[in-house]
């Protein structure tokens, strides 16, 4: 077997997440496992995303392995434990996809893929993402500002906030039903918020375009506030004038706020937000206002009182 | 069924099956396989087992009755003794590998934080029943009084349950499936109880060899 040097390696390289995800089973029943993954593997492969450019937009943190990064999801419609989106997402059909923009703007749009992936110049954005259960990884997203999304639309003097949702289908996400929280997930940011340069639409991650159980095709990435905020498998985005409602706010009004930004100041009732785990390290570090975000995101919140607007 | 029961290996054969759990996760360990996560794997492991053989230890007397197999009482204590050990790991791997032994973080999420407060009312009630769990204990406390300081482990293992729903975000299936198997292993108990009262002054008292202690 020849082993190459670190810096030969290449996504191309890496273990099929297939293969890596069903490697115990593998092991197993190699014939059997063999046959079903030659046959799912097809479909489900992630393509890797040309013309990509780095953005300033990035942190120096180490990044967070690939594998972490799809093995560790909170992505209830598939499964409420951490493992349970990367068995369950992988035959998530996510072509054709149609994202409806509407609401308060002039020109409504309904985007395909094609047209979401051509919308603006493709970024990498490495950023800290920070989960309201106190665990926290770093991601090279792929994607664009939400603010390029919405200049097209032309939002109206009446459009004060964005509200999102997410695709949900009980066919293909049946463990969906027990999650305890009700579907569609929604999720909202006021407009100010929206069009903070640091607001991104991703499609991709590590090159490649988004794993199902990471949020494919299109999510938000809101990388100052708590990891919920940042909505997976968008098929909505509404242009209103009131504060929408959003999934977790409905579920626990006194655990999830509207704004959630992540506050080590600020603790959660059930558990210290202060500090938080990176996950592959063992001490825990301590968690930074606004994600370390503030120089950028800190001006939006000027005057509130961010216990009470939690 | 009765001879398997009192076979003198059988008690080692259950002692083994009860570190099976363990063993387990020190493969995984091994194999480093223990998720993203391994810390918050090995808290989840660890306190889905002591709630496990809680619940085990309160089925004990229940099957014992109901299947008359007296003999099943000799592993009562060592399935309790084991909760306690799943929940001595459970305890540790919080306040070690979470809270890094700082005491003072610990109480104040001990005091702040139900879902904590429930779980470490969850292992104080172990405290005890496991220090007295000796036939020595028994003799001295006398068995009437032995007894009814061993019934907190009903209660153990109801703050067990709670803690766990406390914690879980929204999915509550799994706390609620432990709580159901709790209700009932309480009303079997309860209904005992409310069929031997009006008969309480005629019942003999007898003194039970610690072999088939009732609870």
């Amino acid at each position: 077997m020849m082993i190459r040097k670190p810096s030969d390696l290449r996504y191309s390289d890496v273990t099929p997440r297939q293969v890596y995800l069903n490697r115990r089973r593998f092991l197993g029943a190699a014939p059997v496992a063999l046959g079903a993954l030659l046959g799912s593997r097809a479909a489900q492969a992630t393509t890797k995303l040309a013309n990509v450019t780095k953005s300033s937009y990035t942190v120096d943190d180490k990044v967070t392995p690939l594998d972490v990064i799809t093995h560790y999801n909170n992505f209830y419609e598939f499964g409420t434990d951490k493992e349970d989106p990367s068995r369950n997402a992988q035959n998530f059909r996510t072509s054709p996809w149609m994202v409806k923009v509407e609401g308060e703007v002039a020109k409504p749009k309904v985007l395909d893929l094609d047209a979401l992936m051509k919308l603006a110049p493709l970024e990498e954005r490495i950023y800290r993402h920070r989960c309201v259960e106190a665990w926290s990884i770093v991601v090279p997203w792929i994607g664009y500002p939400l603010s390029a999304l919405l200049k097209e639309v032309e939002p109206t003097s009446k459009a004060k906030f964005v509200a999102f949702e997410s695709y949900y289908d009980r066919k293909q996400m049946p463990q969906g039903t027990w999650a305890g929280i009700q579907f569609p997930y929604i999720e909202g940011l006021r407009l100010d918020e929206a069009m903070n340069p640091l607001a991104l639409l991703a499609v991709g991650l590590y090159g490649e375009t988004l794993p199902p159980q990471d949020g494919a095709p299109f999510r938000l990435v809101v990388p100052w506030k708590y990891g919920f905020k940042s909505i997976k498998s968008i098929v909505k985005i509404k242009l209103v004038e009131k504060m929408p409602p959003t999934t977790w706010n409905l579920s626990a009004p006194q655990e999830y706020g509207f704004y959630s930004n992540v506050n080590p100041e600020v603790d959660h009732p059930r558990w210290s937000q202060a500090k938080e785990r990176r996950l592959g390290e063992f001490l825990k570090r301590n968690t930074l206002k606004f994600n370390g975000y503030g120089e950028q995101v800190a001006s939006l919140y000027t005057g509130m009182d961010l216990r009470k607007n939690y | 069924m009765k001879k398997v029961l009192s076979n003198r290996w059988t008690k080692v054969v259950l002692f083994i099956l009860c570190l099976v759990p363990l063993t387990w996760l020190g493969w995984r360990a091994y194999k480093q396989d223990l998720t993203a996560n391994p810390i918050e794997y090995i808290t989840h492991f660890t306190g889905d087992w002591t709630i496990r053989f809680l619940l085990i230890t309160l089925a004990v007397t229940p099957l014992r009755k109901l299947f008359n197999q007296p003999q099943l009482a000799r592993f009562r204590r060592m399935l309790g003794l084991f909760a306690f050990f799943y929940g001595c790991l459970h305890l540790m791997t919080w306040l070690g590998l979470d809270k890094f032994f700082d005491l003072s973080e610990m109480w104040k999420d001990v005091i702040k934080r139900r879902f904590i407060t429930a779980g470490m009312t969850a292992f104080l009630l172990m405290l005890p029943l496991a220090i007295t769990s000796t036939a020595g204990w028994v003799r001295r406390l006398g068995f009437i009084r032995w007894q009814r300081l061993h019934r907190l482990i009903y209660f153990s293992a109801l703050a067990g349950v709670v803690h766990y729903y406390w914690l879980v975000k929204s999915d509550v299936r799994l706390p609620l499936m432990y709580g159901a198997i709790w209700a009932v292993l309480m009303c079997y108990r309860l209904g005992v109880w409310f069929r031997a009262r009006p008969h309480a002054q005629t019942r003999r008292v007898t003194i039970p060899s610690t072999a088939s202690l009732p609870d």
